[in-house]
């Protein structure tokens, strides 16, 4: 079973990463588990939303203390204390950052890779959320799920102009970031 | 076929396959997602009712008990304050033998303040007469909504669907959403054997002297008490038809040979599921899954445990200056048993504290030691407390 | 050969031409204003309804278990939702395709104060309900404590005179204009003095398809301290003091009021009842509160546009009609 946590601020579609993550398992024919963690639920505050892949049904509820994985939608949110807090040894993150990975990597002491998804999502869809491109980033890094997949969910999420736009970034998100480069975790 | 599912959507999908007529709903956290994909469905023609938009808790649930006088099967639901303002209404339905479904997206009860679960709510309200069925997972709660249909409309008693606010409302997971014809053949159209009908009138809800109310208590007490049947016969039916059961009124998982068993409530039974392969115990252990809370099943418990030498009751409630709640019933049940076992009884999780895996060795921890105190929250940081109310 | 009568007793009732949706034979006072506003909405609205009905003593006297004195389907839930129950009686029959009337009945507690959001929401969300409100001005059914309709300055056994307190501290709340700020296409007072100015505004709410709203205005001799068969005079009295004026309001607006040809002073109708009668003594606060009243009295003609103009308008016939008056309510 890999857990996954994903960081970000209210507004940015972060249970809706995590809801996507989770159904582009069941695309594959694997199980998915995803749910958030809320706080108050105003725009800008810091929230969580957990996510679980596994080849057997999930049946733990708790919420995810030593993710494999990190998603971290606004690079701020790295000086909140706890946010890498559980990180498996080994483990990676994955940051929306106009920051180098390399740099990344140094400041945190663990293997970062950044994508300057805001910047992307503003380009192409106008508005700077950048939960679906760090998906396709996620998806190209890990291998562990494919992009059609992510390309199936977002048509059972989103339709017309706003899934249009979000297919055209997830394929040039996904073409930004080394393919299979964390695919052993 | 498994769908990927928010929780709620799930819920909103098995409300409309069952047809209801009137759907009155107010707005609570966490129980919003439900009703607003059921205002999809209606806004989409996918579900054809009276959807109203209520402006409280206590009117939505006047207007579905109206409502299911007036011969709609109907739904609603709600949450924490919602259930505590509607108290006066829930027993006031359930006096009445009024057939209503509602789901409780179980949740903390102020103060202080929390939107987070816990199952303080439906306990408050334990003793308003409704059946009460707890889930542990989306699909168990799919299911008993469907469920909760029938048992309510064949009993005349109002049924209360308990599901774990956030934990399970907001997860998304597998689920399998039955077909049409699957909750058509389970579910016969909405009947009330007292609908208001101006050819053939009726008074409803009148005035007992203590002449009647006696008869009219112990009535009620024995049709919950009969209800038992109906849930087991309704789990086993849908079983046939859909391949699913949810437990009947409780059920039993683990070694034969066991002698203690953890007895849960609602979703924290996978947790322990996975805890139990995670931290493999020493001895044998059973998880018993308590679906049924209204009516308490007694018999059906002490045949459960009656080879048992300890039970671990961990319950998301408590009754302040008393201690557990479930573990009270459970206690008083077994003490009936020619050799009961030890009843061992905590509280985690209130006010969504998460419950994390080794919850389960420290359960286990505790059967060594003195049992000089009945009940403990047992994840409570005493640290944060002052010396004084440690 | 046998002395009864050919025709059963219970035949005889069939041939009765009146529809009565409340039996005789139920349980209130002597006298009881409430149980004959009943009796008239009923026979007025006909067989063809249900009703919702809010504890109090309407409740109370006429469905003593096992015996129902209604011969209607009625349904008593709690004493703070009747507007709801109403509501969703509504909402089902129209899901089914059925056209019967929903009826709500409540007393002034039951409206004015406990079960006022229940019957807000039902106003606002358009339901197809006639409210009643059965209006006898104290919660009689616990044993006269007052409501946010006990008249200013009439003593319950919640707002005594005494030393420091002449009664009833505060107005009596203007229900019909709050509820006619719903938007709602009708709205209207009566009161029992004027049975067919009643039976008109029941039937006239009846066919209109939305919320409507009839306050009554019904004696209790009991709480109010006058004889039984004196509720009629007393209602009366009510009326033409200009302190229960009887008006109707359409989408908010004035529309009609009950003109009054003879406007009687207010002492008539306050030294009529017990509880008013701390404010005939010497106690200069009596005098003061009687002054009080009779400016709200004042206030009511003038503000509605009560006094007649001595008959040149055919229908302006006190207690038979109500006329077209645009008033300065809202000045």
């Amino acid at each position: 079973m890999i857990e996954i946590r994903i960081h970000g601020r209210g507004g940015q579609g972060n249970v809706v990463a995590a809801y996507l993550l989770a159904m582009a398992a069941f695309e594959e024919n694997r199980y998915g588990q995803a749910f958030p963690n809320f706080g108050a639920e105003r725009r800008g505050a810091p929230v969580m939303a957990f996510v679980r892949i596994a080849d057997s049904p999930i049946q733990r509820r708790n919420q995810v203390r030593h993710p494999a994985f990190l998603i971290i939608q606004d690079q701020a949110l790295l000086q909140v204390p706890g946010v890498t807090d559980g990180l498996l040894p080994g483990g990676k993150i994955l940051v929306n950052s106009r920051q180098s990975s390399a740099e990344l990597s140094e400041q945190l002491g663990k293997e970062a890779v950044a994508l300057q998804a805001t910047a992307l999502a503003k380009k192409i869809l106008g508005r700077p959320v950048p939960n679906t491109a760090l998906l396709a980033a996620f998806f190209t890094l890990t291998n562990m799920l494919s992009q059609d997949s992510l390309a199936l969910v977002l048509n059972k999420r989103f339709k017309g102009e706003v899934l249009e736009k979000n297919l055209q970034l997830i394929q040039q998100a996904a073409g930004l970031v080394p393919a299979g480069l964390w695919k052993e975790a | 076929m498994l769908q990927a599912l928010e929780g709620s959507q799930a819920i909103a999908q098995a409300v409309a396959l069952c047809r209801p007529q009137v759907i009155a709903a107010y707005p609570i956290t966490p129980q919003t997602h439900i009703v607003e994909n059921i205002s999809k469905l209606v806004a989409d023609g996918k579900l054809q009712c009276e959807f109203i938009s209520v402006e409280s808790e206590f009117s939505a649930a006047s207007v579905v008990l109206g409502a299911a006088l007036a011969g709609s099967r109907t739904y609603t639901a709600t949450a924490s304050q919602g259930i505590l303002l509607m108290a006066e209404v829930l027993f006031n339905i359930a006096g009445m033998r009024v057939p209503i479904v509602m789901t409780c997206a179980n949740r903390a009860v102020s103060s202080p303040l929390s939107i987070w679960n816990d199952q303080q709510d439906s306990m408050a309200v334990r003793d308003a007469g409704w059946i009460q069925l707890y889930c542990a997972d989306n699909q168990e709660a799919v299911d008993t909504t469907i469920q909760a249909y029938r048992i309510a409309e064949r009993t005349e008693l109002p049924v209360m669907v308990c599901m774990d606010g956030f934990t399970l409302t907001h997860t998304l997971e597998g689920i399998d959403i039955p077909t049409q014809k699957q909750a058509d053949t389970f579910l016969p159209p909405y009947e009330f054997s007292r609908t208001l009908n101006p050819r053939d009138p009726l008074s409803l809800g009148t005035l007992v002297t203590p002449d009647y109310y006696t008869e009219a208590r112990h009535s009620h007490h024995q049709a919950l008490l009969n209800a038992q049947a109906e849930i087991v016969s309704a789990d086993q039916d849908w079983f046939a038809i859909s391949g699913r059961k949810c437990g009947g009124l409780l059920s039993v998982e683990g070694p034969e040979q066991a002698k203690t068993a953890i007895l849960t409530i609602g979703s924290v039974l996978g947790t322990l599921r996975e805890a139990l392969e995670e931290f493999p115990p020493g001895q044998p252990v059973k998880l018993i899954k308590l679906r049924s809370f209204r009516p308490f099943p007694a018999e059906t418990l002490k045949a459960a445990c009656k080879e048992l030498d300890d039970v671990i009751v961990l319950e998301r409630a408590l009754s302040p200056g008393s201690g557990g709640i479930i573990g009270l019933e459970v206690l008083a049940a077994l003490s009936e048993l020619p050799k009961p076992p030890r009843v061992h009884n905590f509280a985690a999780g209130l006010g969504g504290r998460d419950i994390p895996l080794e919850i389960l060795p420290t359960l286990l921890s505790t059967l060594n030691e003195p049992s000089d105190k009945r009940f403990k929250i047992i994840d409570v940081e005493l640290e944060k407390l002052p010396e004084e109310d440690r | 050969m046998t002395t009864e009568t050919a025709i059963p007793i219970s035949k005889l009732r069939k041939k009765q031409p009146r529809f009565r949706g409340l039996e005789s034979g139920h349980r209130a006072c002597l006298g009881c204003g409430e149980a004959l506003a009943a009796r008239l909405v009923t026979e007025s609205a006909g067989p063809d309804v249900m009703v919702a009905n809010a504890t109090g003593c309407l409740e109370i006297f006429t469905t003593p278990w096992p015996e129902s004195a209604w011969r209607i389907p009625w349904v008593h839930s709690l004493f703070e939702n009747a507007g709801a129950v109403a509501a969703g009686m509504e909402a089902a029959l129209k899901a089914q395709g059925k056209s019967t009337k929903v009826l709500a009945f409540g007393g002034d507690g039951g409206t004015f104060d406990i079960g006022f959001q229940a019957l807000s929401g039902m106003l606002e969300r358009g339901h197809n309900v006639l409210y009643v409100c059965f209006d006898n001005e104290a919660y009689m059914n616990t044993g006269i404590q007052r409501s946010s309709s006990t008249p200013h300055a009439a003593m319950t056994t919640t707002s005594p005179p005494g030393k420091e307190r002449m009664g009833k501290r505060h107005l009596k709340k203007d229900i019909v204009s709050i509820v006619a700020a719903h938007h709602i296409p009708y709205a209207a007072t009566a009161s029992i003095a004027y049975p067919s100015d009643i039976r008109k505004k029941v039937r006239r709410a009846m066919a209109i398809e939305g919320p409507t709203f009839l306050q009554i205005h019904c004696p209790c001799p009991l709480g109010w301290g006058h004889e039984g068969d004196h509720s009629i005079t007393v209602a009366r009295l009510a009326v033409q003091t200009g302190l229960y004026p009887i008006i109707e309001l359409e989408r908010g607006g004035l529309a009609n009021v009950m003109p009054l040809r003879n406007i009687r002073p207010m002492t008539e109708y306050l030294k009529m009842q017990q509880r008013f009668r701390h404010l005939f003594t010497d106690d200069l606060r009596a005098k003061e509160e009687l002054e009080h009243l009779q400016a709200i009295a004042d206030h009511n003609i003038e503000i509605y546009g009560l006094r007649s103009d001595g008959g040149k308008d055919a229908f302006d016939s006190e207690g038979m009609d109500t006329v077209r008056r645009g008033g300065m309510r809202w000045a």
